[in-house]
């Protein structure tokens, strides 16, 4: 059983971080050179804490599957950065971001953590805009701002609606950098494939480089992962179609303890499906809800008309008339849920009936069409682009979609696993957003993780390891590790079958979506349980990877990530089927409230579950951290 | 958008696709008959398919850069009958969608060519050169930790959208594949604008457009002629005007660096 020791501060609230940070142990200047640490992933979170680390002095290595830092997935963040600075003086504070987060988060979350992240949002902001981030501004040079789903004030601060990409830049400018001026070994086309655990501690990684298929070994003194979040393991999603749970659930494998994994965010605000083929679901972002109104026909028979031909007194804006404190701008898990609940009773837009209208044809009656293009130009191309059609004249139609998982591997309030030397940054781990997360939190959390947490706890760490003690990477456990990896690699080129890769990913992103999306059962999650190992082993027996191992080979790059998605969605609907309770993304339908809401189990399940590996057939084991909340009031989550 | 097929008819297209192993290979394009593809498909949808077909009858998929599949990572690379990213405007190619295309189309594909992008594998090209560039100086030197509050500096509105502008690009290479001289000139514009359009990129301005022009032309890019291909061409429509501010900026630079005075330097006081 796996040892989870949060090593939440003790104090007040908002002394916890200041305290720690006097209290926990450091490196010398002249001994941190003598420390190695690899980071996996070049993300915000990967980016941020890789120049951050260099810059203090740490001799950094990190490695991306891209052929560049700057392709990381947090570029298509489109809406904003939370920060508490409170410019626009409408009574925001540290104090309410972490309230708003919290409850965001339907109540499982960690107080001290997400206290933490609303202390250093607004460092954030000050770094990214000395960068040279172009955030948006007024007339008078001062930054601007915009609102976002779940809070009451305005916070977000956006560069037009590609803030996650202005962000990666300004991350990928400080890595550029530090690799400049060889403070960080960058190693691009290079996926983690396996972790290596010396002695009980996370000592190094495994490489394959995606060119050459050059296996390497790479030893450190710690190691941190920042490679994003689990959500294609519903095949569709909002995620680029690279993104993968391969490092995570690896080091899942080698004793780290994934937590939450059932917590997955669907966002309300997506381009339906348009047929068979499709890839990818894209994002339409939250921002939209600042000046568009969402709404269904009120009559089952105007579902198939055009939106222009149904009279305003026939259209229901359920979002306003079922929250109206909130209206449109509910967090995401309610507002997907409610249009699901619409498309249910038959009202849903277009072809499928899996649509609702987002419209703004107040908006632009306000604002004209050139105050909406200047606010939401890009968005609306890219919608045309998609759709062709122009929604300047027609409504959008858009539909919820797997956005961002909250899940992620377990972490204290370091962000070191319960492997030691192992920390987890950003989406991949689990520890900031409970079981929902807010509009533009995620960058947030993505940059506090890297510039302004890890470079202080990690030295915590380091302190107690003697310099120049990482083992060599001739030890067993490398070797071990990379014939785990090669073992791996002969058995997919050997397989016999016939179906490409993709063929399994979207069978399992199918039973994901219908038995642990927006609404879940016991008997569903049962079902899947049964279904999940079976395509498990239909993959094992009848994918077809061609090519070979030692060239570029997206098959064989797929079928690794697809093999672990298997496991994972697995894993996923296990810890689903195993909370009886419904919070924020998670949604079992035999724990509702009357209307519809989720209703939680505080007393039974105010816990984090971790889930610890077992070995292959045998199932994983729940360890619970309980959540004692000292400072706020669990209370049912109301944006009526 | 060249051709515009009304919805749900399905099309059958000819894909003339580029084989080429590896860099020592010899490369050549080979036809790929795709019927029954919906015009609501994406183009790389479209490579997807072939490719699934490909695996099952024994073949070997066609190897391509892809990532995020909404024109913002600047992954995917194809030049569409002779036009880097097809022929949309102010798209990346997994923007592109068949509606694009006329039933019975045969569509070129092939990968952004240029000296200093190695091909790597069919359409699959090594741009590690703008990575190099953006190491050079594409970047305002700023410790993590040491930013004074974000509104003690006033930037005004003009000026920072203009540098969001710049700041769009994706770093692609359509505009080095477009140019008949394969000049990055746009791409390192851009970013030296971006940054030089800011009060933050002021005291390294001089620095950053000689390091990253120097690296620029040691990577083998060519010149620029001003024939604006690259303009045309960019998925974020980045304008040609910030290629005469980057001309501006090193010109300006240069005079400087010969008649600035330096600091002899030297050790502080202990």
């Amino acid at each position: 059983m796996a040892k989870l020791d949060s090593k939440i501060p003790s104090g007040p609230l908002a002394d916890k971080w200041r305290r720690h940070k006097a209290d926990i142990r450091l490196v010398n200047p002249a001994n941190k050179r003598k420390y190695e640490v690899i980071v996996v992933g070049a993300g915000l979170a990967g980016s941020s804490a890789a120049a951050t680390l260099a810059e203090l002095g740490y001799r950094v290595k990190c490695f991306v599957f891209h052929d560049s830092p700057r392709r990381a997935h947090s570029i298509a963040a489109q809406g904003g950065i939370n920060a508490a600075k409170n410019y626009q003086n409408d009574g925001d504070s540290v104090h309410r971001l972490f309230y708003d987060t919290l409850k965001g988060g339907d109540y499982r979350a960690r107080e001290a953590n997400v206290h933490r992240l609303a202390e250093v949002s607004v460092n954030i902001i000050d770094q990214c805009v000395a960068q040279g981030v172009p955030f948006a501004r007024e007339y008078g040079g001062l930054l601007a701002n915009r609102s976002f789903g779940g809070a009451q004030v305005s916070r977000t601060f956006y560069a037009r609606g590609q803030t996650g990409q202005q962000l990666l830049l300004g991350a990928y400018s400080a890595l550029s950098r530090t690799v400049g001026a060889g403070l960080v070994e960058l190693h691009t086309h290079s996926e983690m494939l396996d972790l290596v655990v010396v002695g009980g501690h996370a000592k190094g990684v495994i490489i394959r480089h995606l060119i050459t298929g050059e296996i390497t070994r790479h030893s450190a003194d710690a190691v941190i992962l920042a490679t994003g979040g689990y959500g294609n393991v519903f095949n569709l999603s909002t995620y680029a179609r690279q993104s993968n749970a391969t490092a995570i659930w690896r080091a899942y494998k080698r004793g780290a303890c994934l937590a939450n994994p059932c917590y997955t965010q669907i966002h309300p605000t997506c381009i339906p499906v348009s047929g068979e083929h499709q890839s990818k679901l894209t994002l339409m972002s939250e921002s939209l809800r600042n000046d568009g109104r969402i709404w269904v026909p009120k009559k089952k028979e105007d579902a198939k008309k055009s939106p222009n031909d149904i009279p305003e007194a026939d259209r229901d804006y359920f979002l306003e008339r079922i929250y109206p404190s909130f209206g449109n701008l509910c967090p995401r898990d309610v507002a997907s849920r409610a249009a699901k609940r619409m498309c249910d009773e038959g009202r849903g837009a277009g072809e499928s009936g899996l649509g609702v209208y987002l419209d703004f044809s107040d908006a632009i009656r306000r604002l004209g069409e050139s105050g909406v293009r200047e606010r939401y130009g890009n968005l609306f191309d890219i919608y045309h682009e998609i759709t062709a059609e122009s929604a300047y004249r027609t409504p959008m139609r858009i539909y919820p979609a797997v956005h961002y998982t909250m899940g992620g591997l377990w972490v204290d309030y370091n962000l070191m696993s319960n492997l030691p030397g192992l920390f987890v940054l950003g989406e991949a781990n689990f520890s900031d957003h409970g079981a929902n997360r807010l509009g533009a939190s995620a960058l947030m959390q993505g940059l506090a993780d890297g510039y302004f947490v890890i470079p202080y706890t990690i030295g915590d760490y380091l302190a107690q390891q003697p310099p120049s003690s990482r083992p060599g990477p001739d030890s067993a456990e490398f070797r071990q590790a990379e014939e785990n990896v090669t073992a791996m690699t002969r058995r997919f080129l050997a397989s016999p079958g016939k179906e490409p890769v993709s063929h399994f990913h979207k069978r399992l992103g199918k039973l994901m979506w219908e038995y642990c999306g927006m609404a879940r059962t016991r008997q569903g999650l049962e079902t899947a349980l049964q279904k999940i190992p079976a395509l498990r082993e239909e993959f094992w027996a009848s994918v077809r990877v061609p090519g070979s191992a030692d060239t570029l080979n997206q098959s064989l790059e797929q079928a690794g990530r697809v093999a672990d998605f298997i496991e994972l969605g697995e894993l996923l609907c296990r810890d689903a089927l195993m909370r009886e309770e419904s919070c924020g993304g998670h949604f079992r339908e035999e724990h509702q409230h009357p209307d519809g809401e989720c209703r939680r189990d505080d007393a039974n399940f105010a816990h984090v579950a971790a889930w610890e590996y077992q070995g292959e057939g045998r199932t994983p084991l729940r360890n619970t951290e309980p959540l004692n909340y000292e400072f706020t009031k669990m209370s049912v989550r109301s944006y009526k | 958008m060249a051709a515009s097929t009304p919805s749900k008819q399905l099309l059958s297209v000819t894909l003339r696709v580029w084989r080429q192993a590896g860099p020592q290979e010899p490369g050549r394009f080979v036809d790929y008959p795709a019927a029954g593809v919906s015009p609501d498909m994406s183009f790389l949808e479209l490579l997807d398919m072939v490719n699934d077909g490909l695996t099952k009858t024994g073949g070997e998929p066609i190897a391509f850069a892809h990532d995020c599949r909404e024109g913002i990572c600047g992954t995917c690379s194809c030049t569409i009958n002779g036009k880097p990213h097809g022929p949309g405007k102010g798209i990346a190619t997994c923007q592109l969608y068949l509606r694009s295309f006329a039933d019975g189309d045969t569509i070129v594909v092939e990968p952004f060519r240029a000296r200093a992008f190695p091909l790597v594998k069919d359409l699959v090209t090594d741009r590690a050169a703008f990575d190099q560039i953006q190491q050079a100086g594409g970047f305002i030197s700023v410790r993590t930790g040491a930013a004074p509050d974000a509104n003690t500096l006033p930037v005004p509105k003009a000026d920072a959208d203009l540098a969001m502008d710049a700041a769009a690009c994706i770093g692609c290479g359509a505009c080095v594949a477009a140019c008949k001289n394969a000049s990055a000139m746009l791409f390192v514009a851009a970013k030296v604008s971006h940054l030089g359009l800011l009060p933050q990129g002021q005291p390294e301005r001089d620095r950053r457009v000689l390091a990253m022009v120097q690296t620029m032309d040691a990577a083998g890019f060519g010149n620029c002629t001003n024939q604006y291909e690259c303009s045309a061409v960019c998925p974020k429509l980045i304008s040609q005007d910030f290629i005469a501010r980057l001309n501006r900026d090193y010109l300006t630079a240069t005079v400087r660096a010969a008649f600035r005075p330096t600091s002899a330097g030297g050790g502080g006081a202990g």
